[in-house]
């Protein structure tokens, strides 16, 4: 395990620091910020006893609707032990913070609350990568609410991506809260392989993405198989 | 009288369907819409009319068939050299993951910008008489035409073969495949995972097409490009991390000219490195091999990007993407190729017609009397 003084490119700190992205999406996301790992400038690892491996980075960060970068530092907990645990993430990036969303975020917000028919949206995006300029702000959503199941899965063995919004469909509203159930496909960089979820979340402007179930759906082998021929 | 009228009618008719032919011809790559996703059909015809329309410069050859017996079809690119040295060899493929559809993209811009502008282009030019480019712009033919059936297949990585008997699951991770250390490392013998790397090594016609047809041009090869998505990287040879290339060191340099290289187009940074160090251990990928079997310098470009939308990589971004991958493909090319052709004595744009005359006569005399003037 590489201890000590990292090198910002290689794999190591590139894991861990992208936990910090998924951190700071649960955190601070919403329709209309949402964050991505930009660079990492430093990193150092170490094991701490009957915990596990601390990591702490200096890393950029940039908001991918509004391009603004901002040089964060973080600290990453990979526990150890037998249990599988997520890792634990403190990270301080409250420039990114001021970008003012809360005008779009209300008049979403209002106008998914009013709307006589509930939203429905499949393949954010599709697959020609083309997303629908009025169904992006439901795709950052859902990558949001995926950040918790983003973060709560990482290792130093995984790296994560969304790799599609496969489903959004809105819910009724409920204490003032819009609701959505979003069907999501994670993409893991290690494996390479695909991972469905479904979630069941909400989101207002004052409270944020608040996630109430996950669900890891299984994977359909049997959907893969060519149809029976000759 | 009616006999000759009627037969000059039909010569006129003949002649005006050629050059509409011929015209339509011409005009038939140049509107192809290289900033859109094709399907494999498409990627075909385009193939027969690139070389249709430019057979001084590009030929074809089917050089295997995939599992499910589709052609795995190169274009080559080279002109006649002038002094007639024998040709070294530059070799590209794209598509070995199907999702990854940036990759087939690629190719054929990189097959565009070779054809558009050789004939204006004095370098391009003289690096096609001293180098056949072969371009495999879909290997995984199979694996790709599934990616297009709906959009729950568009996420397909691996081939399309059945399973050795006692395996449930379709598709072999083509870059697993490879004879290079195979089965070693970050690989899983599970039919039903994407990492999966076949029952043995070269057991996929894809990788053994791609091992018979270059192993016979091994010693011409100077250089090994296999282009995939996503993660904006440059790997460099091996995939294992106890392994270390012999030229390691040049081998990144080369790669680190390249990253700058694309960089100065749009701002994007691609990290160089083994795939050990800046992304997984692997065993059995394309580039190992090649750079096992001896062609020096042997590169995986992963394009974009990182991770926003990964393998579903917006249509608007194919022309940036694009455009950097062709830089970063050229500076190898054109290193590779300077090198092998120490490029001292060929003159370059910039000598006058009447400095070749002098600098030739200088030569004529110093060479015939040994007296240098």
């Amino acid at each position: 395990m590489a201890t000590g003084e990292l090198n910002p490119n290689h794999y190591q700190a590139q894991r861990a620091a992208k936990v910090v992205q998924h951190y700071l999406n649960t955190r601070y996301g919403s329709p209309y910020r949402l964050l991505g790992l930009h660079r990492v400038h430093s990193g150092n690892a170490e094991d701490v006893e009957d915990s596990g491996r601390k990591y702490q980075l200096e890393i950029s960060v940039q908001e991918i609707i509004s391009n603004m970068t901002e040089k964060c530092s973080a600290e990453v907990l990979f526990p150890s032990g037998g249990q599988q645990r997520s890792p634990q993430v403190q990270a301080s990036c409250e420039e990114l913070l001021k970008i003012n969303t809360i005008a779009q975020e209300e008049a979403l917000y209002q106008q998914y609350k009013m709307k006589p028919s509930l939203l429905s949206a499949q393949n954010l995006p599709d697959s020609y990568g083309h997303i629908d300029p009025d169904m992006k702000p439901f795709w950052h959503l859902c990558i949001v609410a995926s950040s918790f199941i983003m973060l709560n899965e990482s290792s130093e063995n995984t790296l994560f991506n969304v790799a599609q919004v496969a489903n959004i469909t809105q819910l009724a509203t409920e204490n003032d809260q819009l609701k959505f159930d979003c069907h999501v496909l994670l993409h893991e960089m290690v494996s390479q392989e695909i991972i469905h979820w479904k979630l069941l979340f909400t989101w207002s402007p004052p409270e944020g993405v608040k996630v109430q179930q996950m669900e890891q759906l299984p994977h359909c082998h049997h959907c893969e198989k060519p149809p029976n021929t000759n | 009288m009616e006999k000759s009228t009627l037969g000059f009618f039909v010569l006129v008719l003949t002649i005006v369907q050629t050059s509409n032919s011929l015209v339509e011809g011409l005009e038939s790559t140049r509107m192809y819409d290289y900033t859109k996703y094709h399907p494999m059909d498409e990627i075909y015809k385009w193939m027969e009319d690139v070389e249709r329309e430019n057979p001084e410069l590009v030929s074809s050859a089917v050089y295997g068939r995939t599992f499910e017996g589709k052609n795995i079809t190169l274009l080559k690119f080279g002109l006649q050299n002038p002094e007639g040295k024998e040709k070294k060899v530059i070799w590209m493929d794209c598509g070995i993951h199907a999702r990854e559809w940036i990759a087939p993209a690629f190719c054929q811009w990189f097959v565009k910008e070779i054809v558009t502008s050789y004939k204006t282009n004095k370098k391009l030019e003289q690096m096609l008489q001293n180098l056949d480019v072969y371009v495999t712009p879909v290997i995984n033919v199979d694996g790709y035409m599934y990616t297009w059936v709906n959009t729950t297949t568009r996420i397909w990585r691996k081939s399309r073969s059945t399973p050795p008997s006692g395996n449930s699951c379709l598709g072999v991770d083509l870059n697993r495949n490879f004879n290079a250390n195979w089965g070693t490392v970050g690989v899983s013998f599970d039919s039903c995972a994407n990492t999966y790397c076949g029952k043995e090594a070269g057991s996929e016609p894809e990788a053994t097409a791609v091992m018979d047809f270059v192993g016979k041009m091994v010693k011409q090869t100077l250089c090994f490009l296999t282009i995939h998505s996503a993660g904006q990287l440059i790997l460099l040879p091996y995939g294992h991390p106890q392994i270390s290339a012999p030229n390691y060191d040049e081998l990144v340099s080369v790669g680190k000219a390249a990253a700058a290289e694309m960089k100065k187009l749009h701002g994007m940074g691609y990290t160089v490195g083994t795939s050990p160090q800046i992304l997984y251990p692997n065993s059995g990928s394309s580039r190992d091999w090649a750079r096992l079997v001896g062609i020096p310098f042997s590169y995986t470009f992963e394009l974009r990007d990182k991770g926003e939308f990964s393998h579903l990589l917006p249509e608007d971004q194919i022309k940036p993407a694009c455009e950097e991958a062709y830089a970063g493909a050229l500076s190898i090319i054109t290193y590779v190729h300077d090198k092998t052709f120490n490029s001292g004595a060929i003159p370059s744009a910039a000598f006058s017609g009447v400095a070749m005359v002098m600098l030739s006569s200088f030569m004529i005399v110093f060479l015939t009397t040994g007296v240098f003037l």
